[in-house]
């Protein structure tokens, strides 16, 4: 196996004083699809915020072969890594065009940032539409797709999703869950998931974690882990 | 009639200043949530070191850009210095530190440069052209000063990439840091920036009210009033607050109270505007859909 694009040993991470993720591991290949799946308060949110260095952590983190835990936030994005976070983090009062702006920041190429405007608007046509609207107009669903958005006009390496499906129609789900399938396999993005809905998670990734309390408690192919009689009797509820 | 007609007139002039100043809260106060009490003794400090420059013989707008400039350092670093530490501080512990800074500048201004009144020259001429009477060549060169600042100041925010990034740090910290954008720079360029445009303020209306230490006192409560009436979220509302508040000032200070009584004026706008409309008139009521 290549070496992992994202790695991750005995990751420790803290709200105050309380311990939340006591020493979990994982790994994201390059150009790969890796879920963390776990019930509420298994942590999974926590492990996006340790790695984009939004928690206080300890342990050892490292991307693209560089170790990163300890990084402001603002330099591990610039890195390459790309946080679409919980609750989507529209910056609602301005327009749908200036949120892609905010994700083009650290682009310098204006050119390039053109292109990466049309490429978007490929993946996401709705948002075209909608580019001079105010984005806390935009439904749910909109304004899941205008996160990933955001994050792809950085152009990174890993593209991190804190539940994408949360809060929305199955129908729309089905759609960004095929966007990402695309992002994946047309430009090579590695895409570490954090998913509640078990089935469609292992559906996408090629690699799975499942975490409890903090710790993880499997880890497998994607395969193998919808396969696993505990994983489908407590998570898959078949 | 002509009477009336001035007075309203140099209301506008005035109100463009409270306008400055209420834009400079209104800054501040979208990033941070905190009305920073001391941004009238920070214009004022500056002001003073525009009156030390031309003491030492310098032309008025080297005088002026230096007081901007000094203006700019003074904000930043009064955000890295004294706020920045507080990041995670409660709410009051932030307010009593505002009011530290206002009487702590207030009293270093006074150690510096003295509490006797100081005149302070306009660079414009006194009379308007055309030879009106209507207005003075200060009051024009304050609306045109007031509208240029404006002017600049949106078109800044609106059309530029720092613009753009200042305003995403201003409303989601989280969703700018995880875009890469270095949002801790942002305030302290936020800070400074809105010291700048104070000292703007101070500069047009020194001429006015002569330069003392306690000069922008009762500036500071008509540009709160006035951001207060505008929205306190909204730019524009403090840039229309300020306008208005300065007319009804002028208005019923000529008219209806006296100037004895002009500063009440602003107390009954800041009581109303909370007890009838908080948001202001041109408050954000934000439409937001989950």
């Amino acid at each position: 196996m290549s070496a992992a694009l994202l790695q991750a040993k005995n990751v420790e991470a803290f709200y105050g004083q309380t311990c939340v993720l006591k020493g979990i591991s994982f790994e994201v290949a390059e150009a790969g699809i890796t879920t963390i799946l776990g019930a509420n308060g298994a942590g999974k949110t926590t492990t996006l915020r340790a790695i984009s260095g939004l928690v206080r952590t300890a342990g050892e983190i490292s991307f693209a072969g560089q170790r990163i835990d300890g990084l402001a936030t603002e330099k591990i994005a610039a890195l390459g890594i790309a946080h679409v976070p919980d609750g989507r983090g529209t910056l609602v009062n301005l327009t749908v065009q200036e949120n892609l702006r905010v994700g083009a920041y650290l682009q310098r190429d204006t050119q390039q940032i053109e292109l990466d405007f049309e490429r978007i608007y490929g993946y996401f046509p709705r948002l075209r539409e909608r580019k001079q609207q105010q984005a806390g107009t935009l439904s749910g669903g909109e304004q899941q797709m205008l996160a990933i958005a955001r994050a792809l006009m950085q152009r990174p390496r890993l593209l991190m999703l804190d539940e994408p499906s949360f809060g929305l129609a199955p129908l729309i789900i089905r759609e960004i869950f095929r966007i990402m399938r695309l992002i994946n396999e047309k430009e090579g993005v590695s895409i570490l998931l954090i998913e509640q809905n078990v089935a469609l998670a292992l559906d996408l990734a090629n690699h799975a974690y499942l975490l409890e309390t903090g710790s993880t408690l499997m880890s497998g192919t994607a395969k193998s882990l919808r396969e696993d009689e505990q994983v489908r009797r407590s998570y898959l509820g078949f | 009639m002509y009477n009336l007609m001035q007075q309203i007139v140099s209301g506008i002039a005035m109100g463009g200043i409270y306008a400055c100043l209420g834009l400079a809260l209104v800054m501040i106060y979208q990033s941070t949530n905190h009305i920073n009490f001391a941004q009238g003794e920070m214009a004022m400090f500056s002001t003073y070191i525009a009156f030390m420059c031309l003491k030492l013989g310098l032309p008025y707008w080297a005088a002026a850009l230096i007081t901007l400039g000094f203006g700019f350092v003074g904000g930043f670093l009064i955000e890295r210095l004294i706020l920045r530490p507080l990041k995670d501080a409660p709410e009051m512990s932030v307010i009593v530190v505002f009011i530290g800074l206002l009487v702590g500048i207030n009293s270093l201004a006074g150690w510096f440069f003295g509490h006797q009144l100081e005149s302070f020259p306009s660079p414009f001429p006194n009379r308007a052209p055309f030879d009106t009477t209507l207005i003075s060549g200060h009051e024009l060169g304050c609306i045109v000063v007031v509208l240029l600042v404006m002017s600049v100041l949106f078109a800044f925010l609106r059309f530029t990439r720092l613009g753009l990034a200042m305003r995403a740090s201003a409303e989601n910290p989280i969703s700018s840091r995880l875009a890469g954008i270095p949002v801790s720079m942002m305030l302290s360029l936020g800070w400074g920036l809105s010291a700048l445009i104070g000292s703007v303020a101070g500069l047009m209306v020194a001429p006015v009210v002569f330069l003392d230490p306690n000069m922008m006192g009762g500036v500071l409560i008509y540009a709160f009033a006035g951001a207060l009436l505008g929205g306190i979220d909204s730019p524009w509302g403090a840039v229309a607050g300020g306008l208005i508040v300065g007319l009804v000032e002028n208005l019923a200070g000529a008219y209806l109270v006296g100037t004895e009584l002009k500063l009440s004026v602003a107390l009954v706008v800041i009581v109303s505007v909370l007890l009838i409309r908080p948001s202001g008139l041109f408050g954000r009521k934000l439409v937001a859909r989950v």
